[in-house]
């Protein structure tokens, strides 16, 4: 298929490690640390929104992809990235809605996403 | 009764574990005490529309079965002492409605089987004939109280432990064959400061430790009196470090001492980590053999 | 031989010695794999995307949505928590994650109703992550209004 010529199998790689290492520092922090899993979110997405607005983070999406978009600390990137859009063409009320327009689409997903998993299926017990 | 050193009282007539019951979730059923249970569930829903009513009917089930093995009529239990886990105790409160017994809920966490046969014992040493005592558990709906829901998928460390879902009863009469409760030690709120809510045999450890140690000195005597010393849940880590502070407190526990949290699963096949918790219905083992 | 149980610290320390640590590297490694997977999924969905002429935007939204639902299908079957008790962070930290602690207290507390159950306890882990992020995110907007650059980088 065509779109397989066109891949970037370098760029694939790249995302896979640079994911795969965000994860490992948070699995670090999880087992050396009490920190629970909503507290690593947390710092996870406060981290990716800082990064973001000082213009760090992008060096690193340049050249993870999705790898960096991917994990939690892109989705802060998200956010900032799409409060400083807005903050250039509306000004201060840019502020409010610039983060939330450009996460919308995840947002919404999970919450629709969740209702209806909620609607069709039950909490079964864990076996272990 | 009488009062012994800080901590213990003596009874004078000592009340009589009648009979016990006990129902138990599949887990349990697949491990090593399955045969003691009277009943062992194949499904934790156990076909009701929520873990809490599920629970409810265990104790509902578990006080019958008590009553029917017992064959002392409803009419004639005069106080009833129920506790759990959940909010307000629902699901003894619940559970436990169309009884129509005298009902005091209880809450001690891990300690709630034991506290209501302290008081009960001293109920029935004050001159009352029957008292029944249940605590129950349930793996779900602790598991939504206190920790994540059921399809987070977080990772447990090898210090957590495994709430039990089970109920036990306990009918206590003023005379019968024994077992006996002959002495209570009521334990103090100890806190060493362990904030790791996966490691709560290390909380717990020393409020046993000191508890034990206060029922040593109060009646004077030595771990080698006893047949068995049982603890609730430490699970393995509690139960070691209590090991520990024992022998460095001068007493060696070792060879009469084991956890009831120890004793529920098989380690190494049911991966439960550090043991299983609140293990209430099995201090009827507890009781026959030590105090 | 001294008691541990002397000071508050040294039972701390004792009890730490005491108790066994988590497998730390197979976790890692575990997470390292899967995290990695979950990403690569995400950069194919996103090639196939910009390949088709979506701008980056919009393949990036693309590709948020397909990976939560794909979670939320996951945690649905009751297969998520399974994968995440192996792969730990590896499926806590991508957007899969987000996704898992929205939809599984949406299913958890269906029985305390849809409205007060679902409606209100789906945000009871996701909660803090939206406002942390909304908040962060909005200080960031203010201060590069003040300061009307993006720092010192660029």
């Amino acid at each position: 298929m065509e779109f397989w010529q066109s891949f970037d199998w370098m760029l694939l790689i790249r995302c896979f490690v640079v994911g795969g290492l965000l994860c490992v520092i948070g699995q670090i922090l999880i087992d050396k640390t009490k920190l629970t899993p909503a507290r690593i979110l947390v710092i996870y997405v406060t981290l990716g929104t800082i990064l973001g607005g000082l213009g760090i983070y992008k060096y690193l999406v340049d050249f993870a992809g999705c790898g960096a978009t991917v994990p939690l600390t892109g989705f802060g990137n998200n956010l900032a990235k799409g409060t400083i859009e807005a903050v250039k063409q509306n000004g201060i009320l840019g502020a409010f809605t610039g983060g939330l327009k450009a996460s919308a689409g995840g947002i919404a997903a999970a919450v629709f996403f969740g209702y209806i998993a909620s609607l069709i299926s039950k909490p079964k017990m864990k076996k272990q | 009764m009488q009062k012994l050193g800080k901590q213990t009282i003596k009874f004078d007539t000592p009340p009589t574990i009648l009979e016990t019951a006990c129902i138990a979730g599949p887990k349990e059923a697949d491990g090593p005490l399955a045969k003691y249970f009277d009943q062992c569930l194949e499904d934790e829903m156990w076909g009701e529309k929520s873990w809490e009513k599920a629970e409810s009917k265990i104790v509902k089930e578990t006080v019958n079965t008590l009553i029917s093995k017992s064959s002392i009529p409803s009419e004639k239990i005069e106080y009833c002492f129920a506790g759990d886990l959940l909010n307000q105790c629902i699901s003894s409160s619940f559970g436990l409605r169309e009884l129509n017994v005298p009902f005091y809920g209880i809450f001690g966490a891990c300690s709630t089987f034991v506290e209501g046969l302290q008081l009960a014992s001293v109920f029935v040493e004050g001159g009352i004939n029957y008292a029944i005592c249940s605590a129950s558990s349930h793996f779900c709906s602790s598991e939504r109280q206190f920790r994540f829901p059921l399809e987070l998928g977080n990772q447990r460390p090898p210090t957590s432990q495994w709430t039990v879902t089970a109920a036990g009863a306990a009918m206590l009469s003023k005379s019968g064959p024994g077992p006996y409760i002959t002495h209570i030690t009521t334990g103090k709120i100890v806190d060493m400061g362990i904030k790791d809510a996966n490691n709560m045999g290390a909380a717990m450890a020393p409020a046993a430790f000191d508890t034990l140690m206060t029922h040593f000195s109060d009646t004077g005597r030595k771990p080698t009196y006893y047949d068995a010393i049982l603890t609730g849940d430490l699970g393995f880590i509690g139960r070691d470090i209590l090991i520990d502070l024992a022998q460095t407190a001068g007493y060696n526990i070792k060879s009469v001492y084991n956890d009831c949290g120890v004793l529920i699963f098989d380690k190494s096949t049911q991966d439960t980590h550090s043991g299983g918790s609140r293990m209430w219905m099995l201090c009827k083992c507890f009781f026959r053999l030590s105090f | 031989m001294n008691s541990p149980i002397d000071t508050k610290k040294d039972y701390q320390e004792y009890v730490n010695q005491k108790s066994p640590n988590s497998p730390i590297w197979k976790n890692c490694l575990n997470a390292f794999w899967v995290g990695g997977l979950i990403c690569s999924i995400g950069q194919i969905i996103f090639s196939f995307c910009m390949y088709r002429g979506l701008d980056e935007t919009a393949s990036s939204t693309v590709v948020s949505i397909l990976l939560i639902a794909l979670s939320a299908f996951l945690t649905g079957l009751n297969i998520f928590n399974k994968i995440g008790k192996i792969a730990g962070a590896g499926s806590l930290i991508p957007i899969t994650g987000f996704a898992n602690s929205i939809v599984a207290p949406a299913m958890e507390y269906k029985s305390e109703g849809y409205v007060m159950g679902v409606g209100a306890k789906m945000f009871t882990v996701a909660g803090p992550v939206l406002v942390y992020g909304i908040s962060t995110a909005i200080v960031v907007g203010l201060v590069y209004l003040i300061f009307n650059t993006q720092a010192v980088l660029v």
